[in-house]
C-alpha cells in the first residue's frame, strides 16, 4: 500500500559498507530501545509526579534549567520523565503487536498453503477483507465497545498487518512444497508440523522478517494515533501518542509537551522504514 | 468481461455482508447497552423497558437477522442519545467531510502523480532525491503531527489561518494540506517506482530503437502501463473519502463524519457507530469494485484471474 516497490527495476545492490543514513537509523533505534529497557533507572521523575511550583516550566535553551531538561506540563510534571515512559509503553505495543500478526499471518498463510481447497479460500476472503477495510474504523468500534484494556489493544494491534504476512508466508510456501527439500522431507515420514516449522519456516524467515520491519513503523502510527484520539492507551499510563493528544491542549502556551513526543514517533518510524528498506533491498528486492 | 464483473460485484457484496456481521458480533456481544446507556444502578424495570425498546430481549440470533432485514429497507436505528435516526446524523456531517477529503484527494493525485513520474523521468537527479526524501516525510509523519505543527506554524506563531473550528474557507486549508501532502508522497514513492519499473521494460527500448521521439515513448509507451499499479493506490485513497479525516477532523475540530463517529464511540452510541462503519465500509467496496473493473478495461490480461491478496 505504501509503493514500496522502488528499486524492483534496479539490480540488488551488495554493498561491503553499511550507508551512512542506515547507521543513523540503527544508532537511533538503539538509543530508543536502551531507553525503552532501562526506563525505570533512566528516569528522573516518577511519571505522575507532581510539582505544582514548576508548572509548565519552558525546556533547556528556551529559558528552562536542567531540572527539567524537556521543560514540564501543566500539573508540573516532568516531560523526560513521561517521555521515557511513553516510549517504552509505545515500543511494548508495537513489538507485541508485530510479533502478533508475524505469528498469527504466517500461521495462516502455512494453513492456505497446507490445504488449499476451501481453507485457502476462506484465507484469501480474509485478506481481502482486511485489505480492503480501512483498519482505523475497524479498530474504533471494536475499542470502543469492548472497553479498553491493554492487553485487548495489543491484540487488536496484532490483527493490523496480518495480512501482509499470510499473504507472503502463503506464496513462499507454496513454493516451497514444490521444492526438493520439502518433498524429500515428507517423502521421510515428517509430519506436516514439523516439514512447515523445521524446514520451511528457517528458509523463508529473512523475507518474514524483512515484511515485519516494514509493518513496524505502521503499527507505531496507528497506536499513537489511536491514542492521541484519545482511544488508545489510557492514562494514568502513557504513550507517545496519548502524550501528542494531551500536549495539543497547550499547544500555545507550551508547544514542548506536544513536541517532543512527536519528535521521537517520527524519528522512530522513519529509522524503522530506512532499516527495513535497506534490509529488503540486501534480502530479498522482489518484496513489496 | 460479464463474468468479470459478476464475480466482483459478487465479491463487493459478500465483503458487505461480512462487515455488517462484524459490526453485529463485535457491537451486540461486547457489552449490555442497556447497562452502558442507562447506569448500572438503574432499576431492573427501567433497564428491562430498555431492552424492550431496543429489541435487545429477543436472541441474538434473532436480532442478527432483524439488523440484517432492517439494513436492507434502509432502517439502520436510531441514535441513543438524542433518539434521531442515526442515517440522519451521518448524512448531515457527510458534506463536512467531503469539503476536507476531496481538495485534499485533488492535492495527493494533483502533486503526487506529477512528482512520481518527473522523480522517475529523472532518476538519481537531484529533484528525484528531493521528491523521495518528502516521499518518505510523508509517510512516515503521522497526519496529526503534521496538523499540529502546521498549526503552531500558521495559527499561533503567524496567526494567518485559524486553527479550528469550520466557519470560513480559510478553515480548510490546514486540514487539506495535512491530509494531503502526506498522501501525495505515498503517491509520489508509488507512481515513480511503477514508472521505473515499466521505463526498464524491453518495448520502451524498442520503441526508441526504432525512433519514436522520447516524449511519445512517455506518452504512449510508459505512461499508461505505469497507471496500472497507481490506479489502485488512488483507488484506495477514493475509499477512504469518508473514513480518511478521522484523525485530522479531530485536530481541528472539523465537524464531519470523522469527528461524529469518535463521539460516537466515546458515547457508545451503537445506532450511529453502526451507520458510519457501513458508511464507510460500502464507499471502500465501491470504490475498490471500481478499481477492479477498471482493472479489467486498462490490463486485458487480468480480465480471466482473480487477483489474491487485495491488490496489491
Amino acid at each position: 500500500m505504501t509503493g514500496e516497490g522502488v528499486r524492483v527495476a534496479a539490480p540488488p545492490r551488495r554493498r561491503a559498507g553499511v550507508p551512512a543514513g542506515v547507521m543513523l537509523a540503527i544508532a537511533w533505534l538503539m538509543v530508543i530501545l536502551a531507553i525503552a529497557l532501562l526506563a525505570d533507572l533512566v528516569r528522573p521523575y516518577g511519571i505522575t509526579a507532581m510539582d505544582l511550583r514548576a508548572r509548565l516550566q519552558p525546556p533547556i535553551g528556551f529559558g528552562g534549567s536542567w531540572a527539567h531538561a524537556l521543560g514540564t506540563d501543566e500539573l508540573g510534571r516532568d516531560v523526560l520523565s513521561r517521555l521515557i515512559e511513553s516510549i517504552r509503553i509505545s515500543l511494548q505495543i508495537a513489538f507485541g503487536a508485530t510479533i502478533i500478526a508475524a505469528v498469527f499471518g504466517t500461521t495462516m498463510g502455512f494453513l492456505a498453503a497446507h490445504f488449499r481447497g476451501w481453507v485457502e479460500q476462506c484465507v484469501l476472503m480474509l485478506i481481502d477483507f482486511q485489505a480492503s477495510m480501512p483498519f482505523l474504523i475497524l479498530a474504533l468500534s471494536v475499542l470502543a465497545f469492548f472497553g479498553n484494556s491493554l492487553v485487548l489493544f495489543v491484540c487488536l494491534m496484532g490483527l493490523y498487518g496480518w495480512e501482509r504476512h499470510a499473504r507472503i508466508s502463503r506464496g513462499l510456501a507454496i513454493a516451497a512444497n514444490a521444492q526438493g527439500y520439502a518433498a524429500a522431507v515428507r517423502q521421510l515420514g515428517a509430519r506436516p508440523m514439523r516439514i512447515y516449522l523445521g524446514h520451511v519456516l528457517p528458509n523463508i524467515a529473512s523475507t518474514l522478517i524483512v515484511a515485519a520491519t516494514l509493518s513496524f513503523p505502521e503499527v507505531v502510527l496507528l497506536e499513537s494515533g489511536l491514542s492521541f484520539l484519545g482511544l488508545g492507551v489510557q492514562p494514568p499510563m502513557t504513550s507517545l501518542g496519548n502524550m501528542v493528544g494531551y500536549g495539543r491542549e497547550y499547544i500555545t502556551r507550551a508547544p514542548w509537551i506536544m513536541l517532543a513526543p512527536s519528535v521521537v514517533i517520527v524519528l522512530t518510524t522513519l529509522s524503522v522504514s530506512i532499516l527495513g528498506d535497506w534490509l529488503r533491498d540486501r534480502l530479498d528486492p522482489t518484496l513489496t | 468481461m460479464l463474468r468479470f464483473i459478476a464475480l466482483r460485484v459478487g465479491r463487493a457484496l459478500l465483503t458487505i455482508v461480512l462487515v455488517v456481521t462484524f459490526a453485529f458480533v463485535v457491537l451486540r456481544l461486547s457489552g449490555d447497552p442497556a447497562l452502558m446507556i442507562m447506569s448500572p444502578d438503574a432499576p431492573p424495570e427501567a433497564l428491562a423497558a430498555f431492552r424492550q425498546a431496543w429489541g435487545l430481549d429477543a436472541p441474538i440470533w434473532l436480532q442478527y437477522l432483524k439488523y440484517f432485514g432492517a439494513i436492507l429497507q434502509g432502517e439502520l436505528g436510531q441514535s441513543m442519545r438524542d433518539g434521531r435516526p442515526a442515517i440522519q446524523l451521518v448524512a448531515e456531517r457527510i458534506p463536512a467531510t467531503l469539503t476536507l477529503t476531496l481538495p485534499a484527494l485533488a492535492l495527493k493525485v494533483g502533486l503526487g502523480i506529477p512528482a512520481g513520474i518527473y522523480a522517475a523521468l529523472h532518476r538519481n537527479s537531484m529533484t528525484d532525491r528531493v521528491v523521495m526524501t518528502f516521499a518518505v516525510a510523508g509517510f512516515t509523519v503521522p497526519s496529526f503531527v503534521l496538523g499540529l505543527i502546521l498549526v503552531l506554524i500558521f495559527a499561533v506563531q503567524l496567526g494567518w489561518l485559524p486553527s479550528g473550528g469550520a466557519e470560513s474557507w480559510r478553515s480548510i486549508i490546514l486540514p487539506v494540506i495535512a491530509m494531503g501532502l502526506g498522501g501525495a508522497g505515498v503517491l509520489a514513492r508509488f507512481t515513480r517506482s511503477a514508472m521505473l519499473e515499466v521505463l526498464g521494460q524491453p518495448y520502451i527500448r524498442t520503441a526508441s530503437a526504432k525512433g519514436v521521439p522520447w516524449g511519445a515513448v512517455v506518452r504512449g509507451h510508459a505512461l499508461p502501463n505505469a497507471a496500472i499499479p497507481t490506479v489502485t493506490v488512488v483507488g484506495f485513497m477514493v475509499g477512504s473519502l469518508m473514513a480518511g479525516a478521522v484523525v485530522v477532523e479531530s485536530v481541528f475540530s472539523w465537524p464531519g463524519v470523522g469527528r461524529l463517529m469518535v463521539v460516537a464511540v466515546a458515547n457508545r452510541d451503537l445506532a450511529v457507530v453502526q451507520c458510519v462503519l457501513l458508511l464507510v465500509s460500502a464507499t471502500m467496496v465501491t470504490s475498490n469494485l471500481i478499481v477492479d473493473v477498471m482493472y479489467g478495461v486498462l490490463d486485458p490480461r487480468l480480465r480471466g484471474q482473480a487477483p489474491a491478496g487485495g491488490g496489491h
